[in-house]
């Protein structure tokens, strides 16, 4: 039990979730203001989170496309996208593997830059950062609303790669009048075969991808400066939400790697544009130390991706097993520790390209080193969970897939992270199932379930639980269909970025093929949940879930200013002044003494 | 969990509890003249001091130098003109940080190339010497 | 406060319209800080931030420096002393001086001495505008003798010479084995700086067209690679052929006896090139007399040359554009906002904050100067 009393916030104050909830014809950060330049110039940090949604999503949908194209190619062994060629001719197969090369490169990119990097933090961290610090917004809202148009602009890039490339495959005479189009380098633009292509954009590409550094670091910087500056009084580093110290220690990263992405990105302009060479060995240059300058970001970036979900995570498991969150502070420090070991770890993905044999072992050995923080924070979860008063929520059921899946993902990177297995493993399917296993299958499910959780919150609806849980479970087995099986298949010996296969892989892929139109099917689902959800969801109470951050003090959605009056910072895992009152009216606050006598009875309290 | 706040001073936005000792955020921290005037001396004087190094003969030390002046340079430029001395000391942090990154940065690819380098440089000779051996056949 | 009163007793030009304690009826609060002083504190912090990641950015070549010159040291032994020593060293004048004046700025900024601050921003952007102007003369320098970036440098694999190149037509006859001609020319070089250019001058090198040793000596090379067949499997027949390997490759580590072996070996020949060559614009670039010759880059490396001046180019080029943009901002506050009068004690925010960037471009160059101009 705590040793001080957390200020309790009268049950009569104004921004009192009974006096106010359902928020229906109420003013709200929707509806306060109308028209589309009340959008477009806005630096409310609600509506630029909800912009982001809208772009990120989009985005989200041409990097699905992308992979679903992928996976259809790959049903058979032979090419099939072949143009108007002749099957089994040479033409034949240059065709398929120019089209498979541009849809990899793009599904990746565009899935990396555009929608697992921004994804947690630029929609669910814009949209209630401020709100969990009882803050009226971020420290820098115009910054804030400029990095989601460099978000744009960089977006506008790809979308201009992209139509570049099918426009000319359709007009090949348009290559003589504005160059090439498309991407087939991989999404990591390794020289010398990026800076010596020659029917890439290579430059459009990484130009827009240098732009959307700029708006990671600027969503980084702001948060950073948020989090420091404009915590409410009595909220200390350790009264901080999980949440927050995971978008905090994301922030870290946003701010020490990408500009060494940035700084790469324009080298490699240069190599393309002037010939610099620094990385090309045909102009005596070095192309490990591309790798280098790619993974010193990379690796970091993956941690960009993941700890933002890592921390949503914390904040479901614990809000939806009634709860208070197990080894706060090691879940808190173990964020630091990751974005951390993040930084020395970068070699990991150099084994077994003439990196010398001594950086591979430091590297390898740092690498099993995150092992660590991970692990005590998936066994924190689990000791949350145990003998909590668990919910059985859509967010909690998509937080259970994310903890399976990050950890099926986490250990098969054991594998990877040993020298010797990695040796045989490297360039196969099993490196592709490990890290969509983590990057993809943790961050998007967890995305999912942050969506679900502050759904209410956000638009003030709630949605249908029965569709929303199926389309989870449908995307799941989807998720586990697709990839589980490539861990076999490149433990085989079947190697990533092939258009076409040897026929004794055919099971594998026409399994994977099917488990992802399977986890397509679930994804639209969960999308059109969404937006019945908006058009006709019942009305949200204030708290659905009976959570203590701040978030749930105040209306839903919440007021242009978020709050109606000055919140107090809380306890943020003690749940005892929360009653649950009804679907419509969700949890209210408790009276000091009911609160006094809830504790009693939960005894020990956390 | 703890409900104690950690003493926290790269906070100071909530009261001037963190900072009564040194600087009271009640007005500016005005550098006085004086001060500015020695720093930009001291920084010309190391400037003719890192040109004149290099006319000493040192072997490997003279880069060592010329780093260690710098170094005292910048220090000086972060501490006194960017008011780092009595501004809240995260952003000094903030400032170590970012250079303790990039030392890992260069320490690790300077490791690494060290020792590739020369096995790429022989694999380059060898090429060429066959080349050579092909052209003069 | 005491801060404030301090720094009054030391003031020696006096101050006006300085009023205190005005930044109780905060005009510049954001609705989402509750004081001035911790909006500053976070426009501060973000800035630190910010400069956080110029510093990583300057980083990534901060990295590629160290890893070509920790690998290829004689080749930025060579190469560096194409840079004009002298021009690197007015620059860095010119910035130390104009961060003070920047530094002193937010000093009146923050006692609102207004033309003051006014005056001092102005002396800021002039240290800028020095400084953009010695950097376009280096350019147009390494523009001229062909060092310039990318394959427009000709120690470049791809660099193709322009037409006005005529003076190497002596050496066409042996064009074919360019690399010969190369070795001749650099024996030659060698000799000159041994011979002929003991008396070069720092005068010398200080002037616009003071160029040095090592451009002469790409010079010759200019003309030998310009005659060069330009075919697709030249990229190793470019920078090394069949004469030089049996004999050179050998002691290409030891540098030093190579030098000195290469002048012995090819002395009259050598000179006799020399005449042919600019024998008499020889050394001086390297202050001291002490010209450096190409012979000291083992052959294995002559081809990296021009990776010094990539990696001179593009440290030097992205931190002239941060100058730039520093300017473009002093220049829009002092110009827009310190005329209105709106800076004093309560409120000097963005000054800092430039200040802030301003500093930062200033420590950049501070760590380039010795590393980019200095090199032993
Ligand atoms: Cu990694």
């Amino acid at each position: 039990m705590s040793t001080t009393t957390p200020p309790i916030t009268p049950p009569s104050s104004p921004h009192s979730p009974s006096s106010s909830g359902g928020g229906g014809g109420e003013v709200n950060y929707i509806n306060a203001t109308k028209g589309i330049k009340s959008w477009m110039f806005t630096v409310d940090h609600k509506r630029i989170g909800l912009m982001y949604m809208v772009g990120v999503m989009s985005a989200y949908g041409l990097g699905g496309l992308f992979a679903i194209l992928l996976r259809s190619e790959l049903w058979n062994p032979e090419p099939s996208f072949i143009g108007g060629a002749e099957a089994g001719t040479t033409e034949a197969m240059n065709n398929a593997w120019d089209f498979y090369n541009q849809a990899f490169t793009l599904h990746g990119a565009v899935m990396v830059f555009l929608f697992i990097i921004p994804a947690i933090p630029a929609i669910l961290g814009n949209m209630v950062l401020p709100i969990m610090l009882g803050a009226k917004d971020v420290a820098f809202p115009r910054l804030n609303l400029l990095s989601f148009y460099f978000w744009v602009l960089g977006g506008l890039f790809f979308v201009w790669v992209l139509s570049k490339g099918i426009i000319n495959s359709f007009y090949p005479g348009m290559i003589e009048i504005w160059g090439p189009g498309g991407l087939e380098t991989g999404w990591t633009f390794y020289t010398p075969y990026s800076t010596t292509t020659q029917n890439s954009a290579v430059v459009a590409a990484t130009f827009g991808a240098f732009i959307l550094g700029f708006s990671s670091i600027l969503t980084g910087l702001n948060f950073i400066a948020t989090v420091h500056m404009l915590r409410p009084k009595g909220m200390g580093w350790f009264q901080l939400p999980l949440f927050l110290w995971a978008l905090y220690a994301t922030a870290i990263i946003q701010i020490l790697a990408t500009p060494v992405l940035a700084i790469t990105l324009l080298l490699l302009i240069a190599e393309k544009t002037l010939g610099v060479g620094i990385f090309n060995p045909a102009l005596g240059g070095d192309a490990v130390l591309y790798q280098h300058f790619f993974w010193f970001y990379s690796h970091p970036a993956v941690y960009i991706m993941i700890l933002p979900a890592l921390g949503i995570i914390s904040e479901v498991v614990s809000v939806h097993s009634r709860k208070s969150i197990f080894g706060y502070k090691f879940i808190a420090i173990s964020s630091l520790a990751i974005a951390f070991l993040g930084f020395l770890v970068w070699g990991h993905h150099m084994f077994t390209s003439g990196q010398s044999a001594l950086t591979n072992a430091v590297f390898s050995l740092i690498t099993f080193f995150v092992a660590v923080p991970s692990a005590i924070k998936t066994f924190n979860w689990i000791a949350t969970m145990y003998k909590g008063d668990i919910r059985i929520t859509t967010p909690f059921i998509y937080i259970l897939f994310t903890i399976g899946l990050f950890t099926i993902g986490g250990l098969t990177g054991l594998f990877l992270g040993c020298l010797s297995t990695d040796i045989h493993f490297h360039d196969t399917y099993f490196v592709v199932a490990h890290f969509h296993y983590v990057m993809m299958g943790s961050t998007l499910f967890a995305f999912l379930a942050g969506v679900y959780h502050w759904f209410p919150k956000m638009f003030g609806k709630m949605y249908n639980v029965f569709w929303s849980n199926l389309g989870g479970i449908i995307a799941f087995i989807g998720f586990q269909l697709a990839f589980f099986i490539q861990f076999i298949a490149g433990s085989q010996g079947m190697p990533r970025r092939y258009a076409s296969y040897p026929e004794h892989f055919e099971f594998y892929h026409q399994v994977s093929t099917v488990g992802a139109y399977t986890m397509g099917a679930g994804m639209i689902i969960v999308l059109l949940t969404w937006i019945v959800a908006l058009r006709t969801g019942k009305k949200a109470p204030a708290n659905p879930w009976g959570g203590n951050t701040l978030e749930w003090h105040t209306t839903s959605p919440p007021p242009t200013a978020n709050f109606h009056a000055e919140p107090t910072a809380e306890e943020p895992y003690d749940y005892s002044g929360w009653k649950y009152v009804s679907p419509e009216e969700g949890w209210v606050q408790r009276t000091p003494e009911e609160r006094e006598a809830a504790r009693q009875q939960l005894g020990t309290g956390h | 969990m703890s409900h104690t706040t950690t003493p926290d001073a790269t906070d100071n936005h909530n009261g001037h509890k963190d900072h009564e000792d040194h600087d009271s955020h009640h007005g500016p921290h005005v550098v006085p003249f004086s001060m500015l005037f020695t720093i930009f001396a001291i920084l010309i004087v190391l400037t003719f001091a890192t040109v004149g190094a290099t006319y000493v003969q040192l072997g490997d030390f003279n880069l060592a130098l010329a780093l260690a002046i710098a170094v005292v340079k910048a220090a000086l430029v972060c501490l006194y003109f960017m008011h780092l001395r009595w501004d809240s000391p995260f952003n000094g942090l903030v400032l170590v940080a970012s250079f303790a990154f990039v030392a890992l940065f260069i320490g690790f690819a300077l490791m690494d190339s060290k020792a590739y380098t020369p096995e790429v440089d022989a694999a380059a000779v060898e090429m060429i010497q066959s080349d050579a051996e092909a052209a003069g056949q | 406060m005491t801060q404030v009163t301090d720094s009054h007793t030391d003031d020696h030009t006096g101050h006006a319209g300085h009023d205190d304690h005005e930044h109780h009826g905060p005009p510049h609060l954001a609705h989402h800080f509750e004081t001035p002083e911790q909006q500053l504190s976070s426009a501060k912090l973000g800035m630190w931030v910010f400069l956080a990641t110029e510093i990583l950015m300057f980083g990534g070549l901060f990295c590629a420096y160290s890893v070509w010159r920790g690998n290829h040291p004689e080749v930025f032994a060579y190469a560096h002393t194409a840079l004009n020593k002298d021009f690197g060293f007015i620059n860095t004048i010119f910035l130390i001086t104009s961060s003070f004046t920047m530094a002193w700025a937010v000093r009146t900024a923050q006692l609102g001495r207004t033309k003051a601050t006014f005056i001092l921003m102005g002396l800021t952007l002039l240290g800028g505008c020095g400084f953009l102007v010695v950097k376009t003369f280096e350019y147009k320098a390494k523009w001229d003798h062909h060092l310039f970036v990318g394959d427009l440098n000709e120690h470049h694999p791809d660099y193709v010479a322009p037409a006005e190149a005529a003076h190497g037509e002596a050496d066409g006859d042996h064009g074919a084995v360019d690399e010969h001609a190369t070795i001749e020319q650099t024996a030659a070089d060698h000799g000159a700086a041994d011979h002929g250019t003991s008396d070069a001058s720092v005068e010398v090198a200080g002037e616009t067209t003071g160029e040095t040793a090592g451009e002469i000596v790409g010079g010759a090379e200019r003309t030998s690679i310009a005659l060069a067949p330009d075919g697709p499997a030249g990229v190793v027949a470019d920078w090394m052929v069949a004469p030089v390997i049996a004999g050179e490759t050998a002691d290409a580590g030891h540098a030093d006896d190579h030098a000195a072996d290469g002048t012995d070996e090819h002395g009259a020949h050598g000179e006799a090139a020399a005449d042919a060559g600019h024998a008499d614009a020889h050394g001086g670039g390297h202050g001291d007399g002490h010209s450096v010759s190409k012979e000291i880059v083992p052959l294995k490396d002559r081809q990296k040359i021009h990776q010094f001046f990539q990696i001179y180019f593009l440290m030097t080029g992205l931190h002239t554009f941060h100058v730039l943009v520093g300017m473009g901002v002093i220049a829009w506050l002092m110009f827009c906002k310190v005329p209105k009068g709106i800076f004093g004690p309560g409120y000097y925010t963005p000054i800092d904050l430039v200040g802030l960037y301003w500093h930062l471009v200033d420590l950049i160059w501070i760590f380039l100067f010795p590393l980019l101009y200095l090199i032993h």
